[in-house]
């Protein structure tokens, strides 16, 4: 590796550039808009985490001791707009990705700062928005708005709750549009598209979801409140409209909506196993043109949520065809990483073994998904706890596993300081026992039958329901230690230096915290990503 | 590299609107150009649920639509799409103005398509007018006088003020940017160095102009007589 002038730790950074609440409100650095959304995802984590936490003692009794059902229906309800919407599906392209794509694409900043920004501002007013419903005694329709329920019947406020997401959505079309530019415009001299990093592969593929399907939601949405609040009808029959309409809209963006959850995680994956394997990924190209083949597929299987609603049969057979070709990419993906560790030196740090939980974790959710996309076995499994175990497995055993190995992988880079090696494996090690004991069960429970989003159920469930709540503890938990020590570290931590993983990609060739400017000379790329033998980085003045 | 450097360098001396994070003016006009198109694709989705409604129920109700399309008023729908066209005219021209430095032209032709803008505008607003007189707004007074199925032709109406209104929404905010620009261009701001805001609000305009293009015909035109389509 030959690096000149050779990175110096520098007493200015981004973080110390400017001061003062101003500084952080008015920026227009994508590291800091980064941090920004750091901190609001993180609290709307912990929102959403709490009503998850109802969700759990409501269900360790069989009758319920905490709320009755129309209570309960506003619960889970909560839970789920928060966590889709307001921490998933931001959290690692508007935390990670907006910090670390310009670094990896050697650029100064995002191709549009303000927009960046602007993007925060939107997302903090859709979460006011939600934020709002919640405290004005919430909405109780589910994440999925279904009409004509949502528009006719339902007693919460789902306007307002409908324009918060509407709102938001727009923070992530902003988001999506501003990589896309960024990644197409704004790369090094000499850094071709197949030298890019799988993490800016995974968020290209994202962003084409990003910007392909979030609109389709706002007007879903829009036309949702339409029809509730000037009864300007589409979907209730009562207007002349069909329901079932709105499950294809809303499914058109809200299937690929858990690729948008899942790709970055995909993108972490593979840069931190090929950091602790010390090796290039195997097959570069397949991983990389997988992300994108599930950003195309991933359009087309939207039906497989409609197998129940009176699409028909043959539409029925076309999407289930379909929904079992999306796991080819995702196949090749497991495959492709677990073929990398093969004979590599294996590291077991905290993100591996983060990253090691994802490929277990997001294969169990993968597979499942595949019993619900076979016709027969769907109609048995639909609204039970089987779906709600198979999307857990994707989204939180995969989305936020890979987004917890993210934060700890960078988060040298991102404040210059490390964590205590111990207290993270051992939270890395509770969290991956917590989940499986919250969500296993779960799959039992829905195999026997348990209907979703019920207060109440029948006593011979209950070991089941138990199991998972304690299992929902230990999550708990095992979330709230990184949180502590992560804190901790920002103060107490070891400096970390520029590469404390001794990793490649252009991110670890400048400081940590990296300068406001990122690179003090725009770094000239000649040769392929994850050089680990014989990379060459040149910076040439 | 080095090249680049000194690019960079010219171009920032050579014009004050290249921002620090970009290498060249010609850097920046191009992220700016593929963002404007990202832009208008996510636009085209945003659309493309209403015209999925559209078609799913067109499909389903021919004869409801077919009566009730009557009710929206030929003439005055076409001479609006005239007015629309001649707009995007104008704001071609106001490009082509801004690309050659002339900047007095390049006012005018904005003026005109904010006036243009602004008469479809205005006539929209009669025609909606027009059509809660009528009680022809889907809702509780909801009637449409000799409409064939009664239970699915307020979905045309909803298809129609979803669509026209979405639309209206963006002719508003493109006068409204249009507002800004005209100012900007009154001060001198472009010249054929630097005229990205223009073309890429006239990427818009054309946009928005297209739209009306695709619904003019839809909501107007197809199977008036009510004979069907085949």
């Amino acid at each position: 590796m030959i690096t000149a002038p050779p990175p110096v730790e520098v007493e200015k950074n981004y973080i110390n550039a400017e001061h003062g609440l101003k500084s952080w409100l008015l920026t227009q650095d994508h590291k800091l808009i980064a941090l920004l959304y750091l901190i609001s995802v993180t609290a709307f984590f912990f929102i959403g985490g709490l009503f998850a936490v109802f969700i759990r003692l409501q269900l360790a009794t069989p009758t319920g001791a905490m709320f009755d059902s129309n209570t309960y229906n506003k619960v889970f309800t909560m839970h789920g707009i928060i966590m889709v919407f307001f921490f998933l599906i931001p959290s690692i392209p508007a935390t990670l990705g907006n910090f670390l794509i310009p670094l990896m694409v050697g650029a100064k900043d995002l191709a549009f700062p303000r927009i960046n920004l602007l993007s925060w501002y939107i997302y903090i007013a859709g979460g006011l928005f939600t934020l709002w419903v919640l405290f004005n005694g919430g909405v109780d329709t589910g994440w999925t708005f279904y009409t004509p329920f949502s528009s006719s019947y339902s007693n919460g406020y789902v306007i307002a709750a409908g324009l918060g997401i509407f709102i938001n959505g727009f923070s992530s079309i902003l988001t999506g549009l501003n990589f896309i530019v960024t990644i197409h415009r704004m790369r090094a001299p000499g850094l071709t598209w197949f030298r890019l990093p799988l993490f800016v592969w995974a968020h290209y593929a994202t962003s084409v979801i990003m910007i392909l399907g979030t609109p389709v939601i706002a007007v879903t949405l829009f036309l949702l409140v339409l029809e509730r609040g000037l009864h300007i009808g589409f979907f209730d029959p009562a207007y002349g409209g069909d329901p079932v309409l709105f499950q294809h809209l809303f499914w058109f963006y809200s299937h690929p909506a858990v690729y948008i959850m899942i790709l970055p995680s995909m993108g972490v994956v593979s840069e931190v196993i090929s950091t602790f394997c010390s090796k290039k990924p195997f097959g570069y190209t397949f991983i990389a043109f997988s992300s994108v083949a599930i950003a195309v597929f991933g359009f087309l299987v939207w039906g497989h949520h409609l197998f129940v609603s009176s699409q028909s049969v043959y539409a029925g057979m076309v999407f289930s065809v379909l929904s079992y070709i999306v796991a080819i990419p995702s196949a090749i993906k497991v495959f492709n990483w677990t073929a990398t560790m093969y004979k590599g030196s294996v590291r077991l740090t905290t993100p591996m073994l983060y990253s090691l939980g994802f490929i277990g974790l997001f294969t169990i959710g993968g597979l499942t998904g595949l019993f619900l996309a076979c016709l027969g076995m769907d109609v048995h499994l639909t609204d039970t706890y089987f779906v709600i175990a198979h999307f857990h497995y994707v989204m939180v055993g995969g989305a936020i596993m890979g987004y917890l190995a993210g934060v700890h992988f960078w988060w040298p880079k991102m404040f210059g300081r490390m964590y205590p090696e111990g207290w993270s494996k051992l939270s890395a090690v509770i969290i991956f026992v917590g989940f499986n004991l919250t969500f296993f069960p779960q799959f039992i429970l829905g195999y026997m039958g348990m209907p979703r989003r019920y207060a109440a159920y029948p006593a011979e469930f209950q070991v089941l329901n138990v199991l998972s709540s304690a299992g929902a503890s230990i999550l708990g938990l095992g979330y709230l230690i990184p949180f502590v020590y992560l804190i901790w570290s920002l103060k107490y931590g070891k400096p970390a230096g520029p590469n404390p993983w001794g990793a490649t990609g252009l991110e670890w060739q400048t400081a940590s915290p990296p300068p406001t400017e990122n690179f003090e000379i725009t770094p000239v790329v000649t040769t392929e990503a994850y050089e680990y033998s014989t990379e060459e980085v040149v910076h040439v003045g | 590299m080095d090249s680049n450097i000194v690019v960079a360098e010219h171009a920032q001396a050579a014009h004050r609107a290249v921002r620090h994070h970009f290498e060249s003016a010609e850097q920046q006009r191009d992220a700016s150009t593929v963002g404007m198109w990202v832009f208008l694709v996510t636009e085209i989705m945003f659309f493309g649920g209403l015209f999925l409604a559209y078609f799913a129920y067109r499909h389903a109700y021919p004869t409801a639509f077919a009566s009730a399309s009557n009710k929206t008023d030929l003439w005055i729908g076409a001479a609006n799409t005239t007015v629309l066209i001649c707009s995007s005219l104008t704001m071609a021209l106001a490009v082509h103005c801004a690309a050659t430095s002339k900047r007095m032209l390049l006012v005018v032709f904005l003026c005109l398509t904010l006036v243009l803008g602004s008469v479809f505008l205005g006539v929209k607003g009669y025609q909606y007018h027009d059509k809660w007189v009528h009680h022809e707004i889907p809702g509780q007074n909801f009637h449409c006088e000799g409409c064939a199925d009664a239970t699915h032709t307020p979905l045309f109406f909803s298809l129609y003020f979803g669509m026209t209104g979405l639309h209206a929404t963006h002719m508003i905010v493109g006068v409204g940017i249009l507002l800004v620009l005209i100012f900007q261009s009154w001060q001198g701001r472009f010249d054929a160095a630097w005229h990205t805001p223009i073309e890429n609000f006239g990427l818009y305009w054309h946009f928005v102009d297209i739209i009306w293009i695709f619904l003019f015909p839809l909501l107007y035109l197809i199977d008036r007589s009510g004979k069907g389509l085949s």
